[in-house]
């Protein structure tokens, strides 16, 4: 029976292993050094906060695993040996595989800060980057005040975590406005006020110079780049993104660059090693995507597909449109198709913005300019429905198409207060046109096109 | 506003704490008048019973009920053990020695309690009303910005199963064994409300009312807190405003009411069979006895479970009664929220759970069936089975026992929904209903999910909702009673009820929204 070794328990792997096992009776074995069982990164931080407690993270009961024949093994690959098909284990041990999957995900990205492995220094990624906050920042006499570098999804769940201790924050941004690499100037800066809402000291345009230690080896203060001023504090996350966690495997024959490269087969240089996940890095980009995406479900979707390619139906990873979604603090945040910051953002590219005029709550539709194109969609405090704007991106339907329609699309909870009328009525204004809303038409909705 | 909640804390405690030394206070001395009129309404012929109690009883100073009614009962043990000797059959006490005690009780309290009733009404329900607002009203500005309210619950001994959550356990099951297994404590409780009761229905209260006026208080003070934890979610306030209306107007104010128009006493949205004896002979018959009205709430009960109960669940979902309407799901939702996260998303308590409320529903059904039969023929046995036994078995097993004692009781153990989830009768009926023939489902958004597992964990039901969710799959689950509240913890927006076409309700997928079109095909269509 094939023997297909995974390295890496987190969603790529373990949607890999559920797929192959439902097309096949290959053997299986998952390989982690992490925890025993899978679990959900992203809820992390909700464990610290006290929403659930760790085993709540774990999608699947313990015995899924023997039920599913799919082999759970702790260890640490220390080195991949292709030719004779061998991981060897920190431990000392060795496994032997035919196909061989590597999954392991990220890791924080540290970048030569002074100071940045101190004790009291951390990411928050792994379990035990949990289990260390846990210790250094109990609470808010333990911890009287923490630093937060980097100021992307992590950098403000992390802050969100520890303001939920009271513990006080300050939070090193280097942009001049919180994820304005991603997010237009309108959203972006109503994060920043909903930050400092939150009593979260939020620092723009701000770097870390160096991290002091005090007479123990622990973390003391930090030192701005800028200003020279130091802040006293007992922990710093570091949370300045993240980068595929593949050291072991520079030493093998499989070619890397900052990820594990692949073709869109997910298959590396080797014969019969994939990679897949956060730590898979593309030949080149397919189409806006980033040749490294680390969002959890671009894991996901590269598991769907490797199970098929695995189990002998090889098919190409083609993700579909883009999309994501995100939490800040109190705000929830979506996204479908392509809506650019300013960076980055295409010529064509232009922008309507609807924000309400007291609670955060708004829109930023995204449109080609000369064909009216609709290009994709960010919102802010309204949910809206996946499906419905897939197909609308496949249709390729024009901004006045997505606004008058906009009804079909609100994933709202029953009675929430609907605003496609206001945005309606300025968009009309702004655009010159008058466009009549269409009411919510089940009919459209499960229409399949 | 932190020094606001600890008074208000300290006051609530000093409330609870007379509430719960009451049973045991109080100073009871019956006279021969009272006596007599007992013996009258009762049709005691057991001169036994008679001449114990005015001997033992009668003109006698005691202090507490607990010096009381070992006297009563014993009395009665007594002279029914003479009559059974005697074989005087119709001498024989069937009535509860615990409903003669609460009787002598409630005729024979004097001294401070009886005589200050406002007062003690409010240094036990006034001081945990004033000091539980006070608690939860400072929340308006200590929760911070609207938004989910949940951390530290599990850092929290009240509500992760700690010492506070066990205490709470106690005193509720206590509380329950009280009301329906040792009325006569509940004397003292009886008199603090009798004003409320007599301005109602013209009666002093009893033990009844006594629960049935805490019910409402509970929920509403508890309906406060929901506000204010759940105010930036519109369904929810809709919904707990919506349950807080059926249980005053309806379960608590209308039967009051209608007992004063000398109407027989019926919650109108309390349907059968959780309204489990609503086909016992002695309903039957005083409804029918009534007249009018009786016929037509006869009527109204059959239409409301044949007709009403499920039309609306294929419009709306079971949630239309069990998270809107109904009283048990109105305590759950109030006074058992922060309870919610402890409900077992074991497929193991899937299990248990679908053989126990199908088995109370055929249990249900079976009684039922031997009620009516009974009542038809006249025959109070079937196949050598007392049709009057099997209905005290179901009072007091499911009736009282998994309803009441474990149903609420155990909410800080095993969270709000035990009854509704593993015994309610109706639910099962509702949730078949739901699961093959309605509109309602949970709609998943694609391919948004995290798997977080905030769903699962906050689903009173204990369905494992991220089950469904992280397969792209929409929620269709005859449990479900669609509080909403899986959808208002997602952090993504993936989850939302609704009521749309049968069509596509259920729809089981193997590869989410967003991978490859062409692969989407391969393995959904197959």
């Amino acid at each position: 029976m094939e023997h297909i070794v995974i390295i890496g328990n987190g969603i790529s792997g373990v949607t890999l292993a559920r797929h192959i096992r439902k097309l096949s009776n290959k053997r299986i074995t998952i390989v982690s050094a992490e925890t025993d069982f899978f679990f959900s990164r992203t809820a992390l931080m909700y464990v610290y906060m006290g929403h659930m407690k760790f085993e709540h993270t774990q999608p699947y009961e313990n015995r899924f695993w023997k039920k599913n024949r799919i082999d759970l093994k702790k260890g640490y690959v220390k080195t991949i040996d292709t030719t004779s098909k061998t991981l060897h284990f920190a431990e000392g041990n060795t496994l032997q595989y035919d196909k061989l999957v590597i999954a392991t995900g990220s890791k924080p990205n540290k970048f030569g800060w002074p100071g940045q492995d101190l004790e009291g220094v951390m990411g928050m990624y792994h379990k035990q980057d949990l289990d260390n906050l846990e210790k250094q920042a109990p609470n808010k006499d333990v911890c009287k005040r923490a630093v937060i570098v980097g100021g992307g999804l992590i950098g403000i769940e992390l802050a969100e975590m520890l303001n939920s201790r009271s513990i006080p924050v300050t939070f090193l941004v280097r942009e001049s406005s919180f994820w304005n690499g991603v997010l237009p100037e309108g959203e972006s800066e109503m994060i920043n006020r909903h930050i400092k809402n939150h009593h979260i000291d939020l620092r723009l345009s701000t770097n870390l110079k160096e991290i002091k230690a005090d007479e123990n080896g622990k973390v003391k203060s930090v030192i701005i780049e800028e200003t020279g001023e130091e802040l006293e504090c007992n922990v710093v996350g570091l949370t300045a993104g993240v980068t595929p966690n593949i050291d072991f495997i520079k030493d093998s024959d499989i070619e890397t660059g900052r990820g594990v490269k692949v073709n869109r087969f997910l298959e590396t240089n080797i014969t019969d090693v994939y990679a897949i996940g956060d730590c898979a890095e593309q030949h080149e980009a397919i189409g806006n995507r980033r040749p490294i995406e680390a969002v959890w479900y671009t894991g996901r979707m590269m598991g769907e597909t490797l199970a098929q390619t695995i189990c002998g139906n090889r098919i190409e990873y083609k993700p579909g449109h883009w999309f994501n979604s995100a939490k800040f603090l109190d705000i929830e945040y979506q996204t479908y198709g392509w809506v650019f910051g300013k960076k980055g953002r295409p010529d064509y590219e232009q922008h309507f913005h609807w924000k309400h005029d007291k609670e955060d709550i708004c829109i930023t539709v995204a449109y080609h300019k000369d064909t009216k194109e609709f290009l994709g969609i960010n919102t802010f405090g309204i949910r809206m429905r996946h499906e419905i704007f897939d197909r609308w991106l496949t249709e390729k339907r024009n901004i006045d198409y997505v606004m008058s329609y906009l009804k079909d699309a609100n994933f709202d909870p029953e009675f929430y207060k609907a605003y496609e009328s206001d945005i309606l009525t300025q968009y009309n204004l702004e655009f010159n046109t008058n466009l009549t809303a269409h009411k919510k038409s089940w009919k459209r909705i499960f229409s399949k096109v | 506003m932190k020094a606001i909640k600890h008074i208000g804390l300290v006051i609530f405690l000093i409330g609870l704490a007379t509430f719960t030394a009451l049973p045991l206070l109080g100073t009871f001395n019956l006279n021969e008048a009272d006596f007599n009129t007992i013996i009258k309404g009762q049709n005691i012929k057991s001169e036994v019973f008679i001449n114990t109690i005015k001997s033992d009883i009668i003109g006698q100073d005691f202090s507490g009920m607990q010096t009381l009614s070992p006297k009563i009962s014993k009395a009665i043990e007594n002279a029914n053990e003479a009559h059974t000797k005697n074989k005087e059959w119709d001498k024989k006490i069937y009535t509860k020695s615990s409903d003669m005690a609460a009787m002598i009780g409630k005729k024979s309290a004097n001294g401070f309690i009886p005589n200050n009733k406002g007062l003690m009404w409010f240094l036990t329900f006034g001081l945990g009303i004033i000091g539980a607002l006070m608690f939860i009203l400072p929340n308006v500005i200590l929760l911070g910005k609207k938004g989910i309210k949940n951390d530290g619950i599990y850092h929290e001994s009240a509500t992760n199963r700690g010492w506070i959550g066990w205490m709470v356990f106690i005193f509720l099951v206590s509380f329950y064994l009280v009301l329906y297994f040792a009325s006569e404590y509940a004397t003292n409780w009886t008199l603090l409300v009798d004003p409320i009761s007599e301005a109602l229905s013209g009666n002093p209260a009893g033990h009844w009312f006594v629960y049935g006026f805490m019910y409402c208080t509970v929920m509403t003070v508890m309906a406060v807190r929901m506000y204010i934890k759940y105010r930036h979610n519109i369904y929810q306030v809709f919904r707990t405003t919506s349950v807080l209306f059926f249980q005053i107007v309806f379960a608590f104010l209308i039967p009051e009411i209608m007992v004063r128009l000398q109407m027989p006493y019926y919650d109108f949205k309390n349907a059968f069979p959780l309204d489990y004896d609503f086909f016992f002979q002695w309903n039957l018959k005083d409804l029918i006895n009534n007249g009018g009205i009786g016929i037509f709430i006869l009527v109204w009960g059959i239409v409301l479970t044949l007709i009403v109960v499920p039309v609306m669940v294929y419009f709306f979902g079971k949630r239309w009664y069990c998270s809107w309407v109904c009283g048990c799901g109105g305590l759950a939702e109030t006074l058992g929220d922060p309870y919610r996260q402890h409900s077992d998303k074991s497929l193991f308590a899937w299990k248990v759970e679908r053989y126990l409320i199908h088995a109370v529903l055929v249990f249900v059904l079976f009684m039922t069936g031997m009620t009516l039969y009974s009542f038809f023929t006249d025959s109070s046995m079937i196949l050598g089975i007392k049709t009057s036994t099997v209905q005290s078995i179901y009072s007091l097993v499911i009736g009282s026992i998994f309803a009441g004692v474990i149903g609420t009781g155990f909410y800080p153990i095993f969270g709000n929904r035990v009854w509704c989830r593993f015994g309610c009768p109706l639910a099962a009926y509702l949730g078949f209903v739901q699961r093959f023939k309605s509109r309602f489902r949970i709609t998943t958004n694609g391919g948004q999910c995290i798997s977080c597992g905030n769903c699962s964990t906050y689903c009173e039901q204990g369905i494992d909702v991220r089950a469904y969710a992280q397969k792209g799959e929409n929620i269709v689950r005859s449990s479900c009673i669609g509080c909403g509240i899986c959808s208002a913890v997602c952090p993504r927006g993936v989850l939302k009820l609704e009521n749309g076409p049968e069509k596509g309700r259920i729809n089981p997928t193997e590869i989410l929204l967003g991978n490859d079109v062409d692969l989407m095909d391969l393995v959904n269509q197959k």
